[in-house]
């Protein structure tokens, strides 16, 4: 994208305060890890504040004063805490070098309207920052967890092997324990056993159901709706101890098909959901065609009206297949010991006895669920594209 | 529509599986225990061998920190599905009384120890329930950071109280019992009278003030794997749990970590039987008991995790760990360099005061 607005030089009162705040900010982080929040962050905005005047009035080279900066943090940074420190440095340096003289230069301003007043400019980088917090806040959970799980030792802590990324302190033990031991080789069965019947069981009465209830001339549309949702709003613990007394009565308690019945239950309302809204898009006419043209309605359905809502039904069935598959409270009461799936093993593991292992199965986890959802993802843009709502 | 009939089949054949391996349940059974290092060695010391004795199989529940309030459960949907459950001698007393456990007759139902003693007289005082059959004797006892507290190694309960000479958190359990104890320990009253202190409103203040002097160095935990994994990180200087976890983290996992012995506290752990199992699953399950709390097996068991053996018979024939082969008897809470000064646990105090001293136990905590 070109440069929607010609730029210039700005004035050392705006740029080094806006870079002693942002190094105040960084001074905090390091401060607060060395215990001391306040005078790491006076001592980063000073520190800062000094090395952007120096940059740009006094070595004024960009290119230059900016591999130096980055050098300069990468021993400074190794000289306090080793690689780690050194990597961390070196990503301040490069930072700060880019960010000085982005706002030195007059850069921020290049690719917004020109028309944008200084409140506006601020929220645009404002709101940005926001967001990327927000993604920060979110992911690092899942960050922390992957790292730990290749630990050499039994333990949830990053030992100084690990952070002076020393291989000995790294190795695949937890992996291998996953799939050599049996308990959990188990729950892996018991968890792929249960989650496609379940899964499949909420398509099928889930699709059903949406198809029934879109017909305008259904009684009580709302109300059926309303109750086919609700094991989604009602309380998980809830639904689980009903359906504990309810499957002990009539003997499903404690067995496969009880497990799987109490999964499909809470799978069909996503189904529902995403089987109705594409069936909005869905043009009735064509089914009249059909008719028109001698197909039965079973016919109709499955030629007709299945393939072009299909893409619903299937983003229906990945979270179906996602719920059951990281469902614990439920199995925990439905369930017995024999159908021990993998969250009930990662929980008992995680209470009685808290090994690395269950971090290897939560990585395995998040890779399986971050390929399912981008298939969601590809199957909705796929669908957009055919009903030509975008031009992707 | 060719696939989808193909899915349909699978299903159908799914279900009828799941439904035709519920009827086989008559040759399995659900043993219900901690998890863990310590459900290792039952699996190992127990389980194995009584699978390939009788060809039973035999399905592992971790589920015994809840195992009281799952059994009411059942029992009030009637669908016990548990045959033999592992809990804490205080449990197992509380299971009795509400007729949720059976009780066991141990001169015909448990198995004699082979000098010819009686089961009875074999496991002795240990016997605190018509319902318990006693497995082990566990203490829950200090571990520190031989790396994080000076020359000076703590050797004395009141060490923990001691946050000048031992700075840095602490972590201790979630619950007055134990703690109450040791808190008056340290705050001077003999030994012969704590419970006496204990069970009036002012002891029970004196106990909670003495514990408000560490209040904020402490860590509470709740799972036995808690002060493992805290020592490990060095997140806590000492910290309370199970003598087998400790032992776990010291010889297998060869963490910085030694043992604070002074004022461990016993208490027993074994095996009750739940009510109102059919009759097919109740000779199994007293089988599996008699078969598993003979004089070898306790002792076997012993050689995977440092809990001492609640037969008499057993404790000559304890020996060394499977599989680091060190001698296991220096590491059991019972062997006389460790058991210098121990603190025996009150049973039918707490059975009194439990629910009085919780609820004051845990206004102070959220104080």
């Amino acid at each position: 994208m070109a440069a929607l607005t010609p730029i210039s030089r700005t004035p050392v009162s705006f740029y080094v305060p806006v870079v002693a705040l942002t190094g105040a900010f960084a001074g905090l982080l390091v401060g607060t890890a060395q215990d001391n929040s306040l005078i790491g962050a006076v001592l980063g905005a000073a520190l800062m504040a000094a090395v952007a005047f120096l940059m740009t009035s006094v070595i004024g080279q960009e290119k230059a004063s900016r591999w130096g900066l980055t050098a300069l943090m990468l021993l400074a940074g190794f000289a306090i805490g080793g690689i780690p420190g050194a990597v961390i440095g070196a990503l301040f340096g490069w930072f700060f070098g880019w960010f000085t003289f982005w706002l030195f230069e007059g850069r921020y301003r290049a690719r917004i309207a020109p028309y944008l007043t200084p409140g506006q400019v601020l929220w645009h980088f404002a709101f940005r920052v926001i967001c990327g917090a927000i993604f920060v806040f979110l992911i690092t959970p899942i960050l922390v967890v992957i790292p730990l799980s290749f630990n050499a030792e039994n333990f949830f802590t990053f030992t100084p092997e690990m952070l002076r990324f020393d291989p000995a302190g790294y190795s695949l033990k937890h992996y291998e324990d996953f799939f050599t031991n049996s308990d959990w080789q188990n729950a892996l069965r018991n968890s792929l056993l249960i989650a496609p019947v379940a899964t499949f069981l909420s398509v099928s009465f889930g699709t059903l159901a949406a198809i029934g209830l879109s017909q305008p001339h259904v009684p009580f549309r709302r109300a059926i709706m309303a109750i086919l949702i609700s094991p989604m709003i009602v309380p998980l613990i809830i639904s689980a101890a009903g359906m504990y007394f309810f499957y002990s009565r009539i003997g499903l308690q404690g067995t496969y098909l009880g497990v799987v019945l109490a999964h499909a239950a809470l799978g069909i309302p996503f189904v529902i959901i995403t089987v109705t809204a594409t069936l909005v898009g869905f043009d009735r006419s064509l089914t009249r065609a059909a008719a028109n043209m001698g197909a039965n309605p079973v016919t109709t359905f499955f030629r007709v009206q299945m393939p072009l809502i299909l893409p619903g039904v299937i983003s229906g069935g990945l979270f179906a297949f996602i719920t059951s598959f990281d469902e614990v409270v439920v199995v925990l009461f439905v369930g017995s010991a024999g159908q021990k799936t993998l969250p009930w093993q990662m929980f008992t593991g995680l209470r009685e006895q808290i090994s690395p292992t269950i971090l290897a199965v939560a990585t395995i986890l998040v890779v399986v669920s971050i390929a399912l959802l981008t298939v969601v993802e590809l199957l909705r843009r796929r669908s957009e594209r055919l009903r030509g709502m975008s031009p992707g | 529509m060719k696939p989808l009939n193909l899915l349909m089949a699978t299903t159908a054949l799914a279900i009828a599986g799941g439904m035709a391996s519920a009827q086989d349940m008559t040759d399995e059974m659900t043993i219900v225990s901690w998890g863990g290092a310590y459900s290792n060695s039952q699996q190992k010391a127990y389980h194995e061998p009584y699978m390939e004795k009788t060809g039973v199989k035999i399905i592992n529940d971790e589920s015994s920190a809840e195992a009281v309030a799952k059994l009411r459960a059942m029992n009030e949907a009637g669908n016990v599905t548990w045959d033999v459950v592992d809990v804490v001698a205080s449990d197992a007393i509380r299971l009795c009384d509400e007729g949720l456990a059976m009780e066991i007759d141990p001169d015909t139902q448990l198995a004699a120890a082979p000098d010819g003693t009686s089961a009875a007289d074999d496991f002795g005082d240990l016997l605190v329930s018509e319902c318990f059959i006693p497995q082990i004797v566990y203490s829950t006892a200090f571990g520190y950071r031989t790396d994080l507290v000076g020359d000076t190694p703590p050797d004395d309960i009141c060490d923990v109280f001691d946050t000048e000479t031992y700075p840095g958190k602490r972590s201790l359990e979630k619950r007055p019992i134990n703690n109450m104890e040791w808190a008056l320990l340290c705050d001077g009253v003999a030994k012969d009278d704590v419970y006496d202190v204990l069970a009036t409103a002012e002891g029970q203040e004196q106990a909670l003030a003495k514990l408000d002097t560490i209040k904020d160095d402490v860590i509470w935990w709740s799972a036995g794997a808690d002060t493992p994994q805290l020592l490990a990180d060095g997140e806590v200087v000492m910290g309370s749990t199970y003598n087998g976890r400790l032992f776990s983290v010291i010889e297998e996992q060869k963490q910085p970590v030694a043992m604070l012995w002074d004022a461990q506290v016993f208490d027993l752990d074994g095996w009750i039987i739940p009510a109102g199992l059919s009759e097919e699953r109740k000779a199994r399950a007293l089988d599996y008991i008699m078969f598993a709390t003979d004089t070898q097996r306790l002792a076997d068991q012993a050689k995977y995790i440092s809990y001492g053996p609640a037969r008499a018979s057993s404790a000559p024939l304890v020996g060394q760990h499977a599989e680091l082969g060190i001698d296991m008897a220096p590491h059991m809470p019972t062997d006389p360099a460790n058991a210098k000064n121990t603190f025996l646990y009150n049973y039918e105090f707490w059975a009194d005061y439990r629910d009085d001293i919780d609820a004051k136990f845990q206004a102070w905590l959220a104080k």
